[in-house]
Parts: structure tokens; sequence; C-alpha cells
């Protein structure tokens, strides 16, 4: 018998696509109860293009090739303390973020596309989203690992699903997931899929794992490195949907296109946490949220949405705005937690001399206009021992759930603000794109858990903020949080380190 | 003699996360049980779900089963992403040298035409089943409850992918790659009078709702009987009629097997051990299915091994459940 040679496109159809059979005993629609509610039309999923032809036991031997040399590394860290080596105290607040705000999402990301590898009709579209699902399984357990050794020298780390779970800023990337979870299989696909993983994974996941790279985080950038090849099939799986469901029917464009305007501003929000990571919380910094937001937006996305053109698929809506805020978001971001420092699981800080002049240069038309005034007078306040907090509850917008703290482009002084009624009762956005996302679907968003509201209404352990942020949060109160200077984590960083506090030095020259 | 060498030691401020603690005590943590407890979302979901408005994202009442801690299990292999995926690479490697072996050496051109039609009617086939387990088992980590249980049905649900496809390949080197073997195969599951009993009962279960009662459906009874049947008395039948260079190529299952049943059996422990309640609902869908399977099963296992062979799986079965507390 003479062996013919398959080729990759042939066995992958025998070995996979052919396992499918047509149902005789029991409907489809019973099997796939979730694949038409949303009115997206599927008329043949034999057209589905196979983003990546992997078999299971390449997938094994591949990815236990990398996990064996990553667990290495791993280890290594662990034995040689390897957290001393990292640039700065300050840093590992930016990884305390990451654990507690994004590990979480690579769990719901496990979640939600076991979910859609269960109810997709094609198997092509299924298997896809269980080796995704899969993947994702292995970054939250992956990155639990890399920071487990940082949790036992750090504060903060150790109540990150607890805290995801209930703490105010922590609802913003929380809700985010929870709305693409909620929404039917499709929209998810188009929410997380393409949204976050093909348009903007290089914004969110590639500056934390730059961040560690510039800062001496051997454990996570070991783990970003190791995770880029899972992403690139991500983003590959990301686009072949979209072009699917824009192929399979004309009716989907309108629905599509209206997915895509509301997922990227949606995930832009969320990205506000990031803006303020690459610009404030790194001690070495990789670029400037514009210049990154340039690169990977403006640019990537430019040429992205020309290719989706010939579907009809137009630039998002809001891209606009989100151009007109990269000058200001990261900003006002690390204003609000300075502000809220005391609320916050992780370390805040005002900018030194140094930091201020590489945001002037970063930013010439905004930061010395309107910002650099402002820390000015914060420091100026910290060196009299009257460190500012802000003592009050913000309002959040009902939709992105962040503090309204942005302003009106036009007029940096003006806070931006929308208004929404819906069944009595009214509603306040952060702009609007959250506004039309809310007029849209008022019925879900009504639903959302928002921090603030929740705490009035006396559901978050109590009516005193330290109830609420000790008990209800677990925040290990001025040790977890408040100033950087000060804190814990920096009074053994300079012990490993036989430095003396800035304070102490100060004490001594005079 | 040993050398030592002197590394600085710092004094850590706690040995592991906080839920770990409560959990396993104040000392370090292992990795399996950092990747695995306490970390799925359990609390103020913002929206309910569109395509299952009654129920909370994640929500404790997809099952009718009822625990107290749904992180009371612990899986006996320790298997977290990690783990497993090295676990299974190891088997592949083996499996691997096995399938090249067996082509290198044309051990199918020693095979009589007739061994090989039976494994193309009776073994083959299954990967389509296979299939149907793979949906059913990731259905569970979709549904399911807390990680320490639903990462394992993932791994069950990607373990059936890889063994649908090592079917697939065993048709390939009957058929000399030309997919006939396959297409036959497909044939028979379709309209093959032996097959449909297993077909039904495996389209049955893809729409059953409440995902424990998938679990008992498909990993706890059918599995238990096909894989008695076909990955033990098939093979025993075939080598005694000559065809005993199959036992390389299904090796990987047999071995997957025992592996995935000791997942399986304490699971299956762990929550009838919680109450009666478990116990009773549990036995009610064990009944329920096995009345089915054996039905369903008895025309295939006919004419694959010979008249008593269902009944010779129900007793594996029934051992098993015996042990689990059944
Ligand atoms: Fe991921
Ligand atoms: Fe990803
Ligand atoms: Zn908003």
């Amino acid at each position: 018998m003479s062996n013919r040679k398959l080729n990759l496109k042939d066995k992958y159809r025998l070995l996979t696509r052919d396992l499918e059979w047509e149902y005789s005993y029991r409907d489809y629609e019973e099997i796939f109860k979730q694949e038409s509610f949303e009115g997206i039309k599927i008329t043949d999923w034999s057209k589905w293009e196979d983003p990546f032809r992997l078999t299971m036991d390449s997938y094994w031997k591949y990815q236990a090739e990398k996990e064996k040399k990553l667990y290495a590394i791993f280890d290594a860290f662990a034995q040689n303390n390897g957290q001393q080596n990292v640039t700065d105290a300050r840093y590992v607040n930016a990884i305390k973020l990451f654990l507690t705000g994004v590990s979480p999402l690579e769990y719901q990301a496990y979640n939600g596309f076991a979910h859609v590898g269960r109810q997709f009709g094609g198997v092509g579209a299924r298997v896809a989203c269980q080796m995704q699902s899969l993947d994702e399984l292995r970054h939250v357990q992956t990155q639990i690992h890399a920071m487990s050794h940082y949790n036992k020298h750090f504060d903060g780390f150790q109540e990150f699903p607890h805290m995801h779970d209930r703490v105010w800023y922590l609802s913003v990337p929380k809700s985010f997931f929870d709305d693409a979870r909620s929404a039917g299989p499709f929209e998810f696909m188009v929410a997380i899929g393409f949204s976050f993983e093909y348009v903007l994974t290089n914004l969110l996941f590639v500056p934390f794992m730059s961040g560690a790279a510039y800062n001496g985080d051997m454990a996570t950038v070991t783990f970003g490195f190791s995770a880029q090849s899972d992403e690139a099939r991500h983003m590959t799986l990301g686009l072949e949907i979209i072009k699917f469901m824009l192929e399979q029917h004309e009716d989907n464009v309108p629905i599509v296109q209206r997915w895509i305007n509301k997922w990227l501003w949606r995930g832009y929000r969320v990205l506000t946490l990031v803006a303020m990571m690459m610009d404030y919380m790194l001690p070495n910094k990789v670029m400037s949220w514009q210049e990154s937001f340039e690169v990977y937006f403006e640019e990537a996305a430019t040429s992205l949405f020309k290719d989706l053109a010939r579907y009809g698929i137009e630039m998002p809506a809001y891209a606009a705005t989100a151009i007109e805020e990269k000058e200001h978001l990261s900003h006002q971001a690390w204003s609000i937690f300075y502000n809220y420092g005391h609320a916050a699981a992780f370390h805040t800080w005002m900018p030194t001399d140094q930091e201020m002049d590489w945001l002037s240069e970063k930013y010439p038309n905004t930061f010395d206009k309107y910002y650099r005034p402002r820390y000015e007078k914060w420091r100026e306040m910290e060196e009299a021992g009257e460190r500012y907090y802000n003592p009050t509850l913000p309002m959040l917008c009902q939709t992105c759930q962040i503090p309204m703290g942005f302003t009106d482009m036009e007029n940096p002084t003006l806070t931006s603000y929308r208004q929404s009624e819906y069944d009595g009762e009214r509603y306040n956005f952060c702009s609007d794109g959250c506004k039309d996302i809310f007029d849209h679907e008022p019925e879900k968003y009504v639903q959302s858990w928002l921090p603030v509201h929740q705490i009035y209404q006396g559901n978050c352990g109590g009516a005193e903020m330290e109830d609420v942020l000790g008990e209800y949060y677990r925040i290990n109160l001025g040790v977890d949080n408040l100033d950087f200077h000060g804190s814990p984590d920096e009074e053994r960083w300079n012990a490993w380190h036989n430095l003396q506090p800035a304070e102490d030095k100060l004490k001594e020259a005079s | 003699m040993t050398i030592e060498i002197k590394t600085a030691t710092l004094e850590p401020i706690r040995h592991t996360f906080e839920h770990t603690r409560r959990r396993f005590g104040d000392k370090p943590a292992s990795r399996y049980q950092e990747a695995s407890y306490d970390i799925a979302p359990e609390n103020n979901f913002h929206y309910r779900p569109m395509w299952q408005p009654d129920k909370l994202l994640n929500d404790t009442s997809r099952t009718a089963v009822v625990m107290e801690d749904w992180y009371a299990y612990r899986d006996p292999r320790q298997y977290y992403y990690g783990t497993y995926v090295q676990a299974r690479a190891k088997l592949q490697e083996v499996t691997e040298s096995n399938y090249a072996f067996f082509d290198k050496r044309g051990l199918a051109g020693r095979m009589s035409e007739e061994i090989r039609e039976k494994i193309i009617r009776c073994l083959i086939p299954l990967r389509h089943m296979e299939l149907g387990a793979n949906m059913n088992n990731v259905l569970c980590t979709a549904y399911g409850t807390s990680t320490v249980v639903t990462q394992a049905f993932l791994y069950n649900g990607m373990d059936r992918l890889g063994i649908a496809q090592y079917l697939s390949r065993i048709g390939l080197l009957l058929d000399g790659n030309s997919g006939e073997a396959l297409a036959q195969a497909k044939e028979h599951w379709m309209t093959d009078s032996a097959w449909q009993g297993l077909r039904r009962y495996t389209e049955n279960t893809l729409v059953i709702e409440d995902w424990f009662e998938v679990f008992i459906a498909q990993d706890v009874v059918l599995d238990t009987l096909v894989y008695d049947l076909m990955y033990r008395q098939f093979d025993q039948t075939i080598t005694e009629q000559g065809g005993s260079d199959l036992a390389m190529l299904i090796e990987f299952m047999q071995e997957w097997h025992k592996d995935n049943s000791r997942w399986v059996d304490a699971t299956l422990k762990t929550t009838v051990a919680e109450s009666e309640h478990n116990r009773e609902l549990i036995r009610g869908w064990v009944a329920d299915w096995q009345e089915k399977a054996v039905a369903d099963l008895a025309p295939l296992a006919e004419i694959a091994v010979g008249e008593d062979a269902v009944s010779a799986s129900v007793e594996v079965l029934n051992k098993r459940l015996a042990k689990a507390g059944l």
C-alpha cells in the first residue's frame, strides 16, 4: 500500500472538521440553542476557514515545551529572589494592578471561550475557541505562579480574586468582561476575540510585558514571551470570526458594525488603567501612552479598517474622541487614583522632578499647562505633612464605571458629563460613547453593580469607609494602600538595598 | 560529599495568597493549589446573561447537585495547565513512535482484509462519539462551578478531541491516507444499524441541560462501558483473530482512560459523599442513562465482541459505582 502524503489542510479536514455529522435523532436547534437569537445569520459553517490548524498532539507537545521553560525561570526567579532586581519597588504596583485587574480577565476569557466553544454550530469554530479557552486558563494560572513569589515579599497581591469581585476600580475591567460574557456567542467574539484580542491587545497586554522587560521583572516578562505565540493564535481567530460573519450574510454587517463601535469604546475605556500605568507606574518608561496609542491604535486600526471596508465596515465610532483624549487620559486617571489613594489596593505617589520633566517632554501641549501645577501643589501639601486624599465618593459612569473625572477636551477644566433617563430614573455617563451604549440596551446597563451606589445602599460592609475598605474589600489599611512613601513595601525595599528613605536623607543633610 | 551553595535568604512576609492560606493553612501552597482554588468569580456579577436571563453568569444552580463548597474537590492527578500538558505530551510521544513504527513497518498490510474491515466498522466510527464527548465535557467547563472542577472537564474535553484525532489517524493508517476508511466509518455511524443506538445516545446527551447529569451520562456511564468494551474486550478479540498490531495504536486510549478514571472516581465520590440529596439524584441519573446505554450499545457490542460483551462491561461499571458509594 502506498501512502499518499496529506497536506496540512486536508489532514486537518480529515482529523477535525470531518468529525462532525448531521444530527437526526435530535434537532440542530436543540443542540445549539444560542446560535440565532442575536440576529446573526449563518448559512454555511463549512465556509469557516480554520485560523490555525493545530491538532491536539502538536498542541500538547508545543505547549509542554513552553511550560517547561517557563517554570524553570519561575523556579530560578524564586530561588534567587529575583524580586530584588526590579528597578524600584514602585514598579511592583504595576503588577499588583495586573494581578487584580487583568489576570481575572484571563479567567473570564477561559469561561467565555468554553461557552462559545460549546455553542457554535461549526466544529472548526468550536475547536478554535476551545483551544483559546485552554490557553486563557494557562494565562491566568501562569500569571498567578509568576506573581506568587512577589506576593511573599510585597503587599497588595494577597486577595486578588476577592478584590476583583468588589473593589471600585476593578469593577471597570470586571464589568467589561461580564458584559461580553452575558452577550450572545457572536457578540462575545466581536467583543473579546476581535476588539480585545485583535485590535487592543498591543495596548493592553504588551505594555505590561514591555514594562516588565524595562524594569527587570524576569518572571513577568518571561511569561509574556511564553504567551506570545498563544496570542498570535488568538488574533487570527479574532479576525477570522469577523470575516466569517461578514461573508455569511449582508444582514450581519450593521449588527457587527454596532458591536465594533460598542466594544472598541468599552475596551478603550478599560485601557485607561494601562495608560496611567505606562506614564506613572513604571520607573523605567517604555514609551508614553500617547506614543503607544498612535502606533497601535491610530496607525494599526486605520489600516485594519481600510481592509475591512470591502465588507462595508467603517472606522469605529468614537475613535475621534479617543484620539482627542490621548494627551490627557493618563494624567486624569493618575489624578483620580492619587486622590483616592486610601481606597486603592496599591500605592500611589507624585512623580519625581525627573519624571515630571519626562511627562512635559512627552506631552508638550498639556502637561505643563494643566497637570504640572496641580501636581506641584499636591507635592507641597505632602511635604507639609498634609498628603491630599479626597474624602468624598465619586460619581461613576453607568456604563464604563470609571469615576466621572474625564474632562471636555475643548475645555479640559470642565468635567464631561452626559445623562439619560430610563424608566423614570436618571443615569450618568462620562462620554457620548458610554451614553449611546446605554441608550441602545438600557435594560442591560441599568443592572450595573456600581460600587459607589452599592456602598451607599449599605451592601459593602457598612456605612463607614473603614468597614468598606478593610472588611469588605480586605485592603490592609495603611499597608496595601496610601502613598508609596512611608509604606512597608518601601521600607523592605530599602532594607534589601541598604538604602535610606528619602526623608531621612533630607533630615541628615539639613 | 555534598557541596553547599550559600544563597541569601529573605524572610517572606507571607507564605501564600490569603485564599489559599484560609483553605490550606499558613504555609507555602503547591502550584496546583494556587492555580485551582478560589480564583473563579463568585460575586457581584453585573448583568444577567442574555442567553439565560433567569441565572447569573457563574451560577451554582446550573445543576441540581448541591455542594456546600464547590472547592471540596481535588483532582488526584493535581493537574493544572502545566502539569496537564506535560503529562499528555509524554503520552503523545509514545503514541507518535508507535504510529511511526506501525507505518514504517507497513503493519497495516500485514492485517487481513477481514480484520481491517472489522476495525473500520467497529472502532473508527467512535471518533464521532468522541466529538460528542468533547462537546459534553466543554459544556461542563462552561457551566460548572469552581476551577478545581471546571479545569479537569476542559482537560477531558480536549483529550477527547485528541482521541477522535488518533482514531482518525488509525483510519488513515489503514487506508493509506486516502480517507476512504474514514468515509466508510462515517457511513457506519450514520446508517449501520449496529451504530444507531450509540449515535442516538450521543445526540441525546447533547441536549441535557444539567451539567452534572452530562458528566454522569457521558464520563461515568457511557465512557466506562465503551472503554471497557472497545479498548479491553474488542482489543482482545482482535488479538485473538490475529490483529494484535492494533494494540499499539490504542495504547493512548487505554492509558488515558486509566488516568482520567482517577479523576472521574474522585469527583463522583466527593459529590455522593456530600449528601443524601446528591446520592439520590445521581442514583436516578445513573439508572436512567445506564438503562439507555446498555440497550443502545448492545448491537455494537455484539458485532464487535460477542453476545455477553455488554454484561461484562456493566459489571465493570457496577464495581466502579459501588466504589464511589452508589
Ligand atoms: Fe490571555
Ligand atoms: Fe488571548
Ligand atoms: Zn463611561
